[in-house]
């Protein structure tokens, strides 16, 4: 094998890993998709957040804003606490509204954003006072039976 | 082995446990010694990185074809079996995520090792084996030519650089095959292909773990691999056993550093 041949060939094998590489992070992976790097974090707590975990999304009006860096449990007011972390360039009033919500119907859980009308914006290490928790179906469906009840015996009398 | 003077005759199959432990301890330190010595004399292959591209186009650029091949297949694979499954659930959309992460997570890193182990890890057991059977080793020695140092290491870290080279290569191409069948052959929504597949997986969680499996399995390749081949009896039959247990141990420590490393990559979810 000559070694201008030799090299053409290991060179060309080098550039095909490397782009086979980058279409995994870009094509198939979320690094388009990833914010810039700037962020700061915030606070809220939920009654229950479901089946909500690390690296959901967070997102304002549909658009990803943000992600959940750490979810723990607040043994004082026996909340769970989420941390989350926001793009920079986002801000947020201090009014906002955080509940958890579904992606379709067996979808994966994100948090979504509602903005307030206060004039002060949240700034890192802010807590957000309200949130609304997870839909448990569980309890959906045992309100949902306990109604029923209810109704069939006003019907009785 | 000298057996000892006073249990000569007596429990000769506890004695053959005893001297199969010993050996496999003996050879565990020789291989850690291959190692350290190999690392030890990189630095020539470094400032002579012509030796390390020609190992790399005989253990990469040769190794291309099944790679590609089979990562080709096995996503189209992937992809007529979990659309078979997926749509008994209605979640047909969530193709591409099966595929991708199957592929990225497990299948990428550890299929392309096992095929590179036996496809150059191999070769290079024969090659080294046969030098040394040969005496080229021997000469090189004579000549103060370092066989580590002008043999192995470029060999080590051609395998190296090319294994994760190649499982990325992989899982690409089990990507697209994966593609090919799911969304132009049998009809899933592109958009939604792509975009839960973007969603799910992560460059961080993900691709980079899966390089870092094919980087470790690479390590662990190679060094089987020269090792056996230095190691080797300088015989035909020494030669073809040391290229066997090549494969077998390979094979082998992938699996089982696979399920450790994925038992620590990925467990804390």
């Amino acid at each position: 094998m000559q070694r201008s041949m030799l090299d053409l060939w290991v060179g060309l094998f080098v550039v095909a890993g490397i782009a086979g590489m980058v279409i995994l992070a870009f094509k198939v992976g979320n690094m388009s998709t990833m914010g810039s790097g700037d962020t700061y974090e915030i606070s809220a707590n939920f009654d229950n957040i479901g089946g909500l975990k690390p690296r959901a999304a967070i997102k304002s009006a549909g658009v990803v804003v943000g992600r959940v860096t750490a979810i723990s449990f607040n043994n004082d007011r026996f909340t769970a606490k989420v941390m989350m972390a926001i793009e920079s360039r986002y801000k947020f009033p201090k009014d906002t509204t955080a509940s958890i919500l579904t992606a379709g119907l067996l979808g994966e859980q994100y948090i979504g954003l509602e903005g307030g009308g206060d004039d002060k914006m949240l700034a890192a290490g802010d807590n957000i006072r309200l949130t609304q928790s997870a839909v448990v179906l569980e309890k959906l469906i045992s309100q949902f039976l306990f109604d029923k009840a209810a109704e069939g015996g006003d019907g009785k009398k | 082995m000298q057996p000892s003077p006073v249990s000569g005759h007596s429990l000769p199959s506890v004695r053959r446990i005893g001297a199969n432990a010993i050996d496999t301890v003996l050879r565990l330190g020789y291989a850690t010694r291959f190692i350290g010595l190999t690392l030890a004399h990189s630095g020539t292959s470094f400032a002579r990185p012509r030796l390390i591209v020609r190992e790399l186009y005989y253990t990469g650029v040769l190794s291309l074809i099944i790679i590609l091949v089979s990562g080709l297949f096995v996503g189209m694979v992937l992809g007529l079996q979990g659309y078979q499954t997926l749509t008994t659930y209605g979640s047909e959309s969530a193709l591409g995520v099966l595929v991708a992460l199957s592929l990225v997570r497990e299948l990428g890193p550890v299929v392309s090792a096992l095929l590179f182990a036996s496809r150059a890890g191999s070769a290079m057991t024969a090659e080294i084996g046969l030098m040394k059977a040969t005496e080229q080793l021997s000469a090189m020695e004579m000549m103060a030519v370092d066989p580590i140092a002008r043999v192995v290491a470029p060999r080590f870290w051609a395998g190296v650089i090319s294994m994760p080279l190649l499982a990325a290569m992989f899982s690409a191409m089990g990507v697209f095959g994966g593609y090919v069948i799911g969304v132009v052959l049998i009809g899933v929504d592109e958009g939604s292909f792509w975009s839960q597949m973007q969603s799910a997986v992560d460059v961080r969680e993900d691709v980079m773990n899966g390089v870092i499996k094919s980087f470790v399995f690479g390590i662990a390749v190679t060094w089987i691999a020269l090792f056996e081949g230095y190691d080797a009896p300088p015989t035909a039959e020494g030669v073809s056993g040391a290229t066997t247990r090549t494969v077998v141990t390979s094979s082998l420590a992938i699996l089982g550093l696979d399920f450790i490393l994925t038992s620590f990559m990925f467990s804390a979810a």
